[in-house]
């Protein structure tokens, strides 16, 4: 393969991507999302979801209304879209926190090995071994409403803060395994073993060599974690151990636990599709993301 | 065989340490001091200082180095970080704080409703998963296999907990087919009608995920050199399929399949929350609810313990079928 002919092995990926229209709609949906996520946090003209008419109590799905009213008469459609700030915040932070610390211990304990190896090993193990839902439960529960000071600074954790620091902090042991197995097999590799005769520093080696070539995986692994995070917030909050007094998804499908029972399916029907998706596009788009950075897969098929 | 099956066992030592340290962490250093949740609000502190030198919370978090190096041992060992390891690795959970009743008996009395849900759920589940998996990787690109793969990932993307209030408004609420919810005394054929409506939902939530795992897993088998073997002999499809590829396939399958059967034992978390059925992911959500720390701490230990356990049966069983992995 000639670079100049195909680009780098990211544009080239990026380039099979878009020869998918479904990864390109899907991708599009995604912007969507992350475009109504900011635009909740400028709070440039969003939609008043604060307001309590109890005379348009359960209204169904109007031109005023598009998705109806909830128990105060507040509108459905605008909690959809706080909804979406939580969640889509949420999924972001413990990506990027879980993605940074299985980078960086994989890295660590597949290329120096020995103590450093076990010690990650270890850990990995032992977060592993407690089944995901507990972990997370726990973590949340024990991080909600905590106050600490460190190093001067005085932290409060509270809501939406608990729910990422649970989620990043537990989500991180899938990735670190794939990427520690990753790192040793490149750490012997010829170029490897160059560039520590030429005299490059653990850390050099590590950051300008081993990561450009790992990192591919977490890119992938990126968009099926995201969908989890979605998911688990969604369950967190449900369960009361989420936001507060902010809309968010999981709190409209508990309030609607007993609404459907009264005929009342718009506050359940917006969040699920709200859920639904972006679940479905990231699963799309991860896809296809994942065969065309895989150059294994990609040259299957031709 | 025997010498494999000790070094397994110690390898398990420092990750049991391991977990009861985090537990150690989040609900002890972390969570901060029981005694003001115990005693209440209307407590003095003369009483509160009563209930932590009952408890042992005056003693100190860590291990003090400084009464080693002066050889005192006693002192040394004689702090909470020990004393929780003790009743953890013994498992004496204390009670729990809602109920005043004891943990133990309460995880053995959950367990029986846990598994009455789930494993009837997961073996349905399996079964349907691999017999779907299977049609489409024998017509793969036909359109029964495409429409099959659009819907999984459909099924992937709905959320759990849409599907379930769904189901249990509309199946169990309006069509009246089911019992809205509930469990009755004592573990029998009694408890058919109430668990089937959850084992439904929980089958129909695991399907998209399911189809799509053994299907990719079966039709990775189909690209390996002994199915271009077995064709140029002139083995016909079917012959491939079920003598060669599914057999091989079997490992895989059965990898997954083993590594979910702990989870059986802890049950399912909302399912048993929206039903009422009184097994363990009832108490952990109503443990949270309440505020029920030791119970969250035992059913955290607990369900990693079964893990394990589960983990290391796994291992034995492959080293009885295959000699090489007893020799690593």
């Amino acid at each position: 393969m000639i670079a100049s002919q195909h680009g780098g092995y990211w544009i080239s990926a990026w380039r099979e991507v878009v020869r998918h229209p479904r990864a390109v709609i899907s991708l599009a949906v995604i912007l969507i999302y992350l475009a109504v996520t900011i635009w909740v946090y400028t709070g440039w003209h969003t939609p008043d979801w604060e307001t309590e008419d109890f005379k348009q109590a359960y209204h169904p799905p109007s031109v005023q209304h598009w998705f109806g009213t909830d128990i105060y008469g507040r509108d459905v459609f605008a909690k959809t879209i706080y909804g979406t700030r939580v969640a889509v915040t949420v999924a972001l932070i413990a990506s990027v926190l879980a993605g940074v610390i299985g980078l960086i211990f994989g890295l660590l304990a597949g290329y120096f090995g020995g103590f450093i190896d076990d010690l990650i090993t270890w850990l990995y193990s032992t977060l592993q071994s407690i089944p995901y839902i507990l972990l997370i439960l726990a973590f949340a529960f024990v991080l909600q409403d905590k106050h600490f000071s460190l190093f001067g600074y005085h932290f409060q954790i509270r809501g939406i803060k608990a729910v990422y620091l649970a989620l990043g902090l537990t989500g991180w042991v899938g990735l670190c395994r794939l990427i520690r197995g990753e790192a040793i097999k490149h750490r012997d590799r010829d170029y490897v073993l160059s560039s520590r005769a030429l005299g490059a520093s653990p850390l050099r080696i590590i950051f300008r060599h081993l990561l450009p070539n790992v990192f591919h995986l977490v890119i992938i692994t990126f968009s099926l974690s995201f969908i989890g995070y979605i998911h688990a917030e969604v369950i967190l909050s449900f369960l009361g151990l989420g936001v507060k007094n902010v809309p968010s998804w999981g709190v409209m499908i508990d309030d609607a636990k007993l609404e459907l029972f009264r005929g009342v399916w718009w506050q359940l029907a917006a969040a699920t599709a709200a859920i639904f998706f972006i679940s479905l596009t990231l699963h799309i788009f991860g896809d296809t993301l994942r065969d065309a950075l895989d150059p294994r897969l990609r040259d299957e098929k031709r | 065989m025997k010498a494999y099956f000790i070094r397994r066992l110690f390898y398990l030592v420092p990750i049991i340490v391991g977990i009861s340290l985090i537990t150690f962490l989040l609900f002890r250093v972390v969570g901060g001091d029981p005694v003001d949740r115990v005693a209440g609000r209307y407590a003095t502190s003369a009483q509160k200082a009563e209930l932590r030198h009952q408890f042992g919370f005056d003693k100190p978090l860590w291990p003090p180095v400084g009464k080693l190096l002066k050889g005192d041992l006693k002192g040394f060992a004689d702090n909470q970080l020990f004393r929780h390891f003790a009743d953890t690795f013994t498992f004496r959970f204390g009670r729990s704080e809602q109920y005043k009743r004891k943990i133990s008996d309460m995880i053995k009395d959950g367990v029986l409703p846990s598994l009455s849900l789930t494993v009837p759920a997961f073996i349905i589940g399996i079964f349907l998963q691999i017999t779907i998996a299977v049609f489409c990787a024998f017509k793969q690109g036909s359109r029964f296999d495409r429409v099959v793969v659009v819907l999984s990932v459909i099924g992937m993307s709905l959320p759990y907990l849409a599907l379930i209030i769904f189901g249990q408004a509309y199946l169990a609420g309006k069509l009246k087919w089911f019992p809205i919810y509930g469990y009755p005394e004592g573990i029998g054929l009694g408890v058919i009608p109430f668990v089937a409506l959850p084992v439904l939902l929980g089958v129909v939530a695991g399907l998209g995920a399911g189809v799509r795992f053994y299907r990719t897993v079966i039709l990775d088998e189909t690209r390996a050199d002994y199915v271009r073997t077995a064709r140029a002999k002139g083995v016909g499809e079917t012959g491939v399929m079920f003598g060669h590829v599914l057999k091989n396939a079997m490992i895989p399958i059965i990898t997954q399949v083993v590594v979910v059967i702990p989870f059986l034992f802890l049950g399912s978390l909302l399912l048993e929350r929206f039903f009422s059925i009184p097994g363990l992911g009832y108490m952990l959500i109503d443990a949270v609810n309440s505020s029920d720390w030791p119970v969250i701490n035992a059913l955290t230990f607990v369900g990693a313990l079964i893990y394990l356990g589960a983990l290391l049966l796994t291992d034995l069983c492959y080293a009885l079928v295959d000699p090489r992995v007893t020799l690593k």
